[in-house]
């Protein structure tokens, strides 16, 4: 049996020698893990800020909810995204289960209230120092949104990140609906947990290796961001 | 609608004048009150802010001055009561014409200049005439060399003065300021002050919230006195100054302590 040290000095070869399918599946993930992050941010930041500024009857519940949100366990979105978009289900139609886009919106239904619920707290607590003077200057509170997102962005790119973090790293839901199909659907996350269970450590430990490598500069920009948000540098200073 | 029928100055001497003399003034507050729980903070039966000099309004602590602020800014709804700006009821468009400044400067994260262009933005200044008035403003506020530093990076006094520009940004017809100088040392009060005098003799009506006698004698052509929620008298500075009418007000500018 190969030795750890043996196996990580392979699977280091493998992501240094270029390696094609290695690659791909790198790609991939990053095509599909940005893709959803775009659209959940686009959803998920209005959200957060409109829960933070708006006042209208059900505000607390559906704080509740999104918040609860974050916590859902992926392999239920999974089967609850798979049921959509099955042949029996509504959205059968579009015939997208099994691909790239099935896994994207499964994605997009993880990190949304993520994105949705943290915003919405950076935001609130903003909205707090700044409403006086923002409904000084005849800002009703949605159109208030714009001014404090940009006055947040620091805050929010970390928010943004996160979400990127939880995406990227999931394996549960984009599994079932994606099906983990060799150069159409397969992912890290879902190569590490194939190759594993083959016994193909190699590649399962590259992969693993990336991913970590991903997690830690995420982690490290997260905190380099919040440092500037605290001190109140502006990101392009 | 936003009220387009008059041109901003920019780029010259007036950088500091509304965009329309007096157009929201008198200010007036008619049975004017505020009650939390039953428990009335501010009852005033009548008083008039008239176009022309500083309004300084006074009194001690608890006395309901950054309320009465407040309350003819339109942050905060009356209980009972109501202000008229210009003849009008208080709404979104005579509040545009009006602008605030609060004891601590509320500064956005961006640079003085986008500070002040933000003022300017709301003001709804054509993007073209924004950049001789920022320039006008900038120069005013003594502000041009420090133009692209962050806003929250400045001093206190450098904040505070940001903050009275950006409001001016708007044209405003009147200026309120709650006790903008409370915690500045006496630099940064007197460039506060020579600012709001230059604004005053361009024609934008200054109501300022104090509890500094000496500011009152410096910058104030009337002053509204309150004690407990309820004014106390409304006087030309000098005669309250020499001969105040209300027996709270006299007891005040002694020195007494008022409770």
């Amino acid at each position: 049996m190969t030795g750890f040290g043996e196996t990580l000095g392979q699977a280091l070869w493998l992501i240094l020698s270029g390696d094609a399918d290695l690659w791909a599946i790198i790609l991939l993930s990053l095509r599909v893990s940005l893709t959803a992050l775009a659209i959940a941010t686009l959803i998920g930041l209005p959200l957060g800020a409109a829960l933070a500024v708006g006042r209208f009857p059900g505000r607390r519940t559906v704080i509740t909810i999104v918040s609860a949100m974050m916590g859902l366990p992926p392999v239920v979105v999974g089967l609850a995204v798979y049921l959509m978009l099955s042949a029996s289900g509504p959205f059968g139609i579009f015939d997208l289960l099994y691909t790239p886009a099935a896994m994207i919106i499964a994605q997009v239904v993880l990190v949304t209230p993520i994105v949705a619920a943290l915003s919405r707290q950076v935001i609130a607590d903003l909205h707090t120092d700044l409403a006086e003077q923002l409904d000084s200057f005849g800002l009703r509170p949605l159109a208030r949104i714009p001014t404090l997102l940009w006055e947040g962005r620091t805050s929010l790119m970390t928010v943004v990140l996160a979400g990127f973090g939880r995406a990227i790293a999931e394996v549960g839901a984009v599994i079932i609906v994606g099906g983990n199909i060799n150069h159409v659907t397969r992912v890290m996350t879902t190569a590490i947990a194939l190759e594993t269970s083959k016994g193909n450590l190699t590649l399962a430990l590259a992969l693993g290796t990336v991913l970590i490598t991903m997690a830690i500069a995420i982690n490290a920009l997260v905190g380099v961001l919040g440092a500037r948000a605290r001190s109140g540098v502006p990101a392009h200073a | 609608m936003r009220d387009t029928g008059q041109s901003f100055t920019g780029g010259d001497a007036r950088a500091l004048a509304p965009r329309a003399r007096g157009r929201t003034l008198p200010l007036v507050a008619r049975h004017l009150g505020y009650s939390i729980d039953g428990k009335v903070l501010l009852n005033i039966p009548d008083l008039a802010i008239h176009p022309g000099g500083p309004t300084v309004i006074m009194g001690p602590n608890g006395a309901g001055k950054s309320l009465l602020l407040r309350l003819f800014h339109g942050l905060i709804q009356p209980t009972q009561g109501e202000v008229r700006a210009g003849g009008q009821p208080l709404g979104p468009a005579t509040r545009r014409r009006q602008a605030m400044v609060f004891q601590r400067p509320v500064l956005l994260r961006r640079s003085v200049a986008a500070n002040v262009r933000f003022g300017l933005r709301r003001a709804g200044l054509p993007r073209a005439a924004r950049r001789d008035r920022l320039d006008a403003l900038l120069a005013e506020g003594d502000l041009s060399g420090k133009a692209g530093q962050l806003a929250t990076t400045l001093s206190g006094g450098e904040q505070q003065r940001l903050a009275v520009m950006r409001a001016l940004a708007t044209a405003p017809d009147i200026l309120f300021l709650d006790e903008p100088t409370s915690s500045l040392d006496p630099a940064a009060t007197q460039a506060i002050e020579d600012l709001l005098r230059r604004a005053s003799a361009q024609g934008t009506k200054i109501v300022l919230v104090t509890h500094d006698p000496g500011q009152v004698r410096r910058l104030a052509e009337d002053v509204v006195f309150l004690h407990r929620g309820q004014m106390a008298e409304q006087s030309p500075v000098d005669r309250f100054l020499s001969d105040a009418r209300s027996a709270a007000a006299r007891d005040f500018l002694s020195g007494d302590l008022l409770v």
